[in-house]
């Protein structure tokens, strides 16, 4: 009894209840004439495609620096990268392998400005940290159109420069992760393995950089500054560390993203992924300033199950097709939730 | 004037566990009107633990309530947030503050005067606050400062302020609320110099000749026995005492709470410091510590002694350490070894082989939400590169997990520390307990020099002992030079060779630890300036 208790305490009861009710979606789904593999492979898929942009919430909440309101700002790293694969003309598996290689010295640089910045407002990164996701975003919506990109399947094509707002991944990076090792069980389901791996890996290196030296020191830098600076720590170039590693995560994150989705959304596109993976980490368990590798795991299995699943079965039931609307309530409602846990966690 | 009617307070069958680890069992006690009730026990008895049920903590709450009734004037309450216990008449002066760091002393006070505002602690308040006249906020605290007898500028930031004063403060704020008819303190003592206790213990006693009754929390026995009516012993989570304080001798109280003889501190040892090689040379050190300014200090430590640095709260004798490591900023020099050190540079502190523990535990000391194999491992392994595995030359340093723990359960054996395991959370320990982790921490860091600040505060008779002596052996058997900084004198007395003592920034005199008393007090309200140091 007292062991029941504890892991109810230790795993938290909002987990417990979006799980049962994603539990009783899934339950529900044959009765009313949904296919129970397609929706199993569609949430995997969608775990696949956003799980690496969850993680990376973790570096920054663990140096105390909060939730990475600014990711928009690593995504856009990896607008870059990958665009800029695609100018150079790499096809196949090297173009996506080139696409991170070109962001990595974006995210790097940008990452380090921005943990600059953060540094200069202790106290109050998340709101600054917001601000720089919008006005990043609003800024490259002027770039994209100046930078002179000119390949024929990225710009628009009476003008010949300017990038389009969404430009397909067919023929470069597209399915490069998905369709490594992949696997169908019946006719419904199919497993993205590469993406999975890839996910897994990405993660085990997080898990195992949270295990080093440096990674411990990030993790007291979180839980008590003060601490950490008397036992000889400079906090700001760990907290900068954490900044660039959350930006470079959230380029990954968003190559990750297209190679699955098939299309890079440039534009308005990076400025609604920070919440869905900040609720997402939130859902899981995670809070202002503890974060680990299960609360992701469990966060986007749990979100992206909830955003897949309540849509389609609504759908179902009321014999309408209001799956956009439903969509967007529920996960602004997730997101709205998750936001109310994060003051709750902060106490 | 114990009024023997009806109590006015009343706990009954009291039990409480954190998740099957039982802290309390059946705790029965009264309290009447105008009386102080001195609750003694070891470090990890379960006295913060009680008080907290009286005044309704969240974390009673969150962690499963608790069995058996309080009587509140007969009536039975059960309070499920402080604000319930703060409208019926309570107040609380933890042992851990609960002040706002970013208000002032004024605000800090003023605020918990109205308890039903006192749930909207947020940017609310700081409009609410715009609406007060300042002058007459201002007056008040003093007013309630001055109950105290001490000099607190009442205009300054409490998050600045040294520990000291925070605790002036929070009991100045709760001496000023009218409506208080039950007074918790839990160790208010703890961080002041016998002193200013003095101060604070008459100004309880004036409370409760006011009528209002107190429950006084305190490891220094003597206090118990001259200012409480009633002292209640626990052990263990149980009462085994419910004695009249008049009767009692400290060393009666000590037996009852521990359950054996307490043995006395170390031995007076002669150690010829005259002799040994200059470790430590401080020059025209100043210090910007809020409260605790250091002026000018000039300090020459030998290798292999104790050397102890007392004075009165507020002169600057914890600016010492607290400059020299870097936590402040600081100026003038410091040679180590003959190296200078540079100044400012917590790192470069460590780096040469020193340590420091803090006298604020919670605020420095400890990582609050981590295990306690990290809180002792961890400044170990960033500064010297200890309980790691390194891999392809050292470019890979993975955490030694078995290491830590090892090192963490030896810690907890050697010092008795009392746990579950070594992977509680630090903040879940006992006060004392959690000063014994701070200990801990800086011996895993095998200094050559360390520097600890009151590392006694809060903690029981026997366990003070032992860490006196925990002290005194890790320095003569690693020839670990100290420097001791401590509020309480006569605990500088036993276990150091010699005790310098700061007034108003500046070293006013050093002397041999067989002087009489007297004369340190003597030298401690002087203002003699930097007198050299007199060979004794
Ligand atoms: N939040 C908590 N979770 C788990 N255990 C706790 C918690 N708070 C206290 N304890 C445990 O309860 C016991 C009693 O602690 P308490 O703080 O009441 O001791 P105390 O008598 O006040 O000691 P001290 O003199 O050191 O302040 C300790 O063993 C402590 O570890
Ligand atoms: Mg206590």
């Amino acid at each position: 009894m007292t062991k029941i208790k504890q892991f109810i305490h230790s795993f938290g009861w909002p987990r417990i209840i979006i799980g049962l009710f994603l539990l009783s979606l899934f339950i529900i789904a044959p009765f009313v004439g949904i296919n129970v593999s397609t929706s199993l492979s569609d949430t995997i898929v969608r775990f696949g495609m956003n799980g690496i942009m969850v993680l990376a919430m973790v570096p920054m909440i663990h140096s105390g620096c909060g939730l990475n309101f600014g990711l928009p700002l690593g995504i856009i790293a990896g607008l870059l990268g990958g665009t800029l694969s695609i100018e150079f003309n790499f096809v196949g598996n090297v173009s996506f392998l080139m696409a991170i290689l070109l962001s990595t010295p974006f995210a790097v640089i940008l990452g380090w400005g921005y943990g600059k910045l953060l540094n200069r407002v202790k106290g109050s990164e998340m709101m600054i940290a917001t601000y720089v996701g919008f006005s990043s975003v609003a800024f490259m919506c002027i770039m994209w159109l100046l930078l002179p990109y000119n390949h024929p399947s990225m710009v628009w094509g009476y003008a010949g420069t300017g990038l389009r707002t969404t430009i397909s991944t067919e023929g470069y990076y597209w399915h490069v992760l998905s369709n490594f090792l992949k696997f169908g069980i019946g006719d419904h389901f199919t497993f993205p393995t590469g993406m999975i791996l890839f996910f897994a890996l990405i993660a085990f290196l997080m898990w195992a950089f949270l295990h080093t030296k440096k990674g411990t020191a990030m993790t007291a830098v979180g839980s008590n500054p003060v601490f950490a600076r008397a036992s000889g720590i400079n906090i700001d170039k760990i907290r900068t560390l954490s900044v660039i590693m959350s930006t470079w995560l959230g380029a990954i994150g968003i190559l990750v993203y297209q190679q699955s989705f098939g299309f890079i959304q440039l534009y308005m596109g990076p400025f609604y992924m920070a919440l869905p993976a900040v609720s997402a980490i939130l859902i899981g368990g995670a809070s202002v300033n503890k974060a680990t590798i299960l609360n992701v795991v469990v966060g986007t299995l749990l979100f992206q199950g909830i955003l897949t699943m309540t849509p389609s079965v609504m759908n179902s039931i009321i014999h309408t097709d209001m799956s956009e609307v439903i969509r967007i309530i529920v996960s602004n409602g997730m997101i709205l939730y998750a936001l109310t846990r994060k003051s709750e966690a902060t106490r | 004037m114990v009024d023997t009617s009806a109590p006015l307070l009343e706990m009954r069958n009291i039990s409480k566990d954190f998740f099957g680890n039982q802290v309390l069992t059946d705790v029965s006690f009264s309290l009447h009107k105008g009386e102080i009730l001195g609750l003694v026990g070891e470090n990890g008895a379960g006295k913060s633990t009680l008080m907290n049920i009286l005044f309704g903590m969240d974390v009673i709450q969150l962690t499963g309530g608790y069995e058996g009734e309080m009587l509140v004037d007969g009536k039975i309450v059960d309070y499920t947030s402080s604000f319930d216990a703060i409208a019926d008449g309570i107040g609380m002066v933890h042992q851990e503050f609960s002040l706002l760091p970013d208000f002032t002393v004024a605000e800090n006070i003023l605020l918990n005067r109205e308890p039903e505002k006192y749930s909207f602690i947020s940017e609310v308040f700081g409009e609410r606050l715009n609406s007060l006249d300042r002058n007459s906020m201002n007056e008040k605290s003093k007013k309630a400062i001055g109950k105290l007898g001490v000099a607190i500028n009442s205009s300054m930031l409490v998050g600045r302020m040294p520990v000291g004063h925070k605790q002036f403060t929070e009991i100045a704020r709760e001496l000023s609320k009218e409506s208080t008819r039950i007074l918790v303190l839990d160790e208010p003592t703890a961080v002041l110099t016998e002193q200013e206790a003095s101060i604070l213990l008459s100004a309880v006693r004036s409370l409760a000749n006011e009528g209002i009754a107190i429950i006084f929390i305190s490891h220094r026995l003597q206090e118990i026995i001259d200012v409480c009516d009633t002292v209640l012993i626990m052990r263990d989570g149980k009462i085994v005492k419910n004695e009249k304080a008049q009767d009692l001798t400290i060393a009666q109280i000590a037996r009852w709470m521990v359950g054996r003889e307490v043995t006395h501190h170390a031995d007076r040892r002669s150690f010829d410091y005259e002799h040994s090689s200059v470790m430590l040379s401080i020059k025209n050190l100043w210090v910007d510590m809020p409260g605790e300014t250091v002026r000018n200090v000039s300090l020459d430590v030998h290798k292999g002694e104790i050397i102890g640095i007392g004075g009165l709260a507020g002169q600057g004798k914890l600016g010492i350490p607290n400059g020299a490591m870097g936590l402040f900023t600081a100026g003038g020099s410091i040679t180590f070894e003959g190296k200078e050190i540079a100044l400012n540079e917590p790192r470069r502190f460590l780096d040469a082989g020193m340590a420091f523990v803090s006298e604020d535990r919670r605020g420095v000391g400890l990582l609050l939400d981590e295990s306690l194999d990290w809180n002792i491992s961890f400044a170990a392994m960033q500064v010297n590169d200890k309980f790691l595995k390194k891999y392809l030359n050292g470019m890979l340093m993975w955490r030694d997990e078995k290491q830590i723990q090892a090192v963490a359960q030896q810690y907890i054996d050697a010092l008795e520390i009392k746990c579950t395991s070594y992977r509680q959370k630090a903040k879940e320990l006992s006060g004392g307990n959690q000063q014994k982790i701070c200990l801990a921490k800086a011996f895993a860091l095998t200094p050559k020099l360390l520097f600890v600040s009151e590392p006694t505060r809060g903690i029981d008779i026997g366990a003070k002992s032992l860490v006196l002596q925990a002290l005194r052996d890790y320095n003569e058997k690693s020839g670990t030079t100290i420097v001791m900084i401590s509020s309480e004198l006569e605990e500088l007395r036993a276990i150091c060779d010699r005790i310098a003592i700061v007034t108003d920034g500046r070293i006013s005199g050093i002397l041999p630890a067989e002087t009489p008393s007297e004369d340190f007090g003597l030298l401690m309200v002087s203002k003699r300036g930097n007198t050299e140091e007199k060979p004794a």
